[in-house]
């Protein structure tokens, strides 16, 4: 979906100011909501790309003016509340008051560095073969879908040239909806600037991209 | 809870919900609290941009790590103990006089944790999002490089769960220092392709 989220070439937000000696986190809060909604992966209760698709729903004037941080926690109580996890009022009341949901998995101290270290993989073992390769140049469709995707608004209807094959991944357009992994071929397509900004000059643009994206062009 | 020493009285609203909200993830089981202190800790102490500087300085001594780098980013950079979440799929990204690379998250904030750590607030927030895809240079000046008009800035738009890392060109004048001194040369930014490698 063209929502908050989607802000590739978006004019208007500032320089970009980078503080100087950043420290990691700006409020002990902060901390915690790196290391719980780390935690609650593997309860398998959504997957990261529900968890995106629930960010980017979040309201433009909430999203653009909201630390990360916060824009996490805010999608992770929503998605809690929507599966009966812990209820607004539970959160609100900070009372237990319903009986918790199963959880696929509850990660122990000792699970925490094997796991992270051991990631989760995204590519699938596939049969099908790869439409295009490297050298070919695509279109990318206009996806106007209310759903999950990882086609950025600015690559909408764009020429760009297949710069390598990157194997079958998961396919948010479909497991951010809850409906599958449906693994399709990616590939990293490299845009002119202005094929894409109306720009003269060497600058180019690389996406990854999802097969289902793009056609012959 | 004991990890927050502020009384109840000082907390903002938003630290209130956070802390009520993981008592309640931990008193429903979902989370064990001592897991959510180990996931903090190995990005506070283990996870950072220093295993990116190690990768890199690699690269700059050591021709068949590059050419690995180059084939297969993800086993190379385990090599050097380094993989998992977040950088499950790595590419390095070679600059050389021809080619800057620059890498950008435009739709969240994916970003290589296991060499990188956890990402810059600048990194996650609109002002970078909306404009390392559209206005390249105009960004890199803010960061203090001016790249010459006939060198191509490559963006990468990490959209997908491939993760990037860049290797900066190694610098003049370091012919003779040890792989160590040269990853003290390494910034983060420049392995977000915001910066380049510091001279000795």
């Amino acid at each position: 979906m063209k929502g908050a989220q989607d802000l590739g070439g978006m004019m208007g937000f500032g320089p970009i100011n980078p503080e100087k000696d950043e420290p990691m986190f700006h409020a002990p809060w902060e901390r915690r909501v790196l290391g719980f909604t780390v935690a609650m992966g593997p309860t398998g209760a959504w997957t990261g790309d529900m968890g995106r698709h629930k960010r980017e729903q979040l309201p433009p004037s909430f999203y653009w003016s909201r630390g990360y941080y916060e824009i996490w926690f805010e999608a992770l109580t929503q998605m809690l509340a929507e599966r009966g996890m812990v209820s607004e009022l539970e959160l609100e009341t900070g009372k237990k008051l319903a009986p918790p949901r199963a959880a696929k998995r509850v990660w122990k101290a000792e699970d925490v560095l094997p796991w992270l270290k051991r990631g989760f993989a995204y590519d699938r073992p596939t049969t099908m073969k790869p439409v295009f390769k490297i050298g070919d140049v695509i279109k990318t469709h206009r996806m106007a879908t209310p759903g999950h995707t990882r086609l950025p608004a600015y690559a909408w209807g764009k020429r760009g040239v297949i710069e390598a094959a990157r194997g079958c991944h998961v396919y948010p357009d479909s497991n951010g909806m809850g409906q599958g992994e449906d693994p399709r071929w990616v590939y990293t397509v490299c845009f002119m600037a202005e094929e894409l900004w109306g720009r003269k000059g060497p600058d180019t643009v690389c996406l990854d991209l999802w097969e289902p994206y793009m056609e012959a062009a | 809870m004991p990890h927050d020493d502020h009384s109840h009285s000082e907390l903002s609203p938003i630290a209130l919900r956070v802390k009520a909200l993981e008592s309640l993830l931990v008193e429903k089981g979902y989370v064990d609290p001592k897991a959510v202190d180990a996931i903090i800790e190995a990005y506070e102490t283990k996870i950072g941009p220093r295993n990116g500087a190690r990768v890199v300085a690699k690269s700059w001594v050591d021709d068949k790590f590059a050419e690995w780098l180059k084939i297969d980013a993800t086993a190379a950079i385990a090599s050097l103990g380094y993989s998992g979440r977040q950088g499950e799929h790595m590419v390095a990204l070679f600059n050389t006089p021809a080619q800057h690379n620059m890498v950008v998250c435009t739709l969240c904030s994916c970003y290589p944790w296991p060499v990188l750590g956890l990402p810059p607030v600048w990194y996650k927030s609109p002002p970078y999002r909306s404009r390392a895809v559209l206005e390249p240079r105009e960004v890199l000046k803010e960061f203090g490089v001016v790249m010459p008009a006939d060198k191509e800035v490559r963006v990468w738009d990490s959209t997908a769960e491939i993760r990037y890392l860049v290797i900066p060109e190694r610098p003049a004048g370091t012919v003779g220092l040890s792989e160590k001194q040269l990853a003290d040369l390494v910034t983060r930014d420049s392995m977000i392709g915001t910066g380049l490698a510091k001279s000795p």
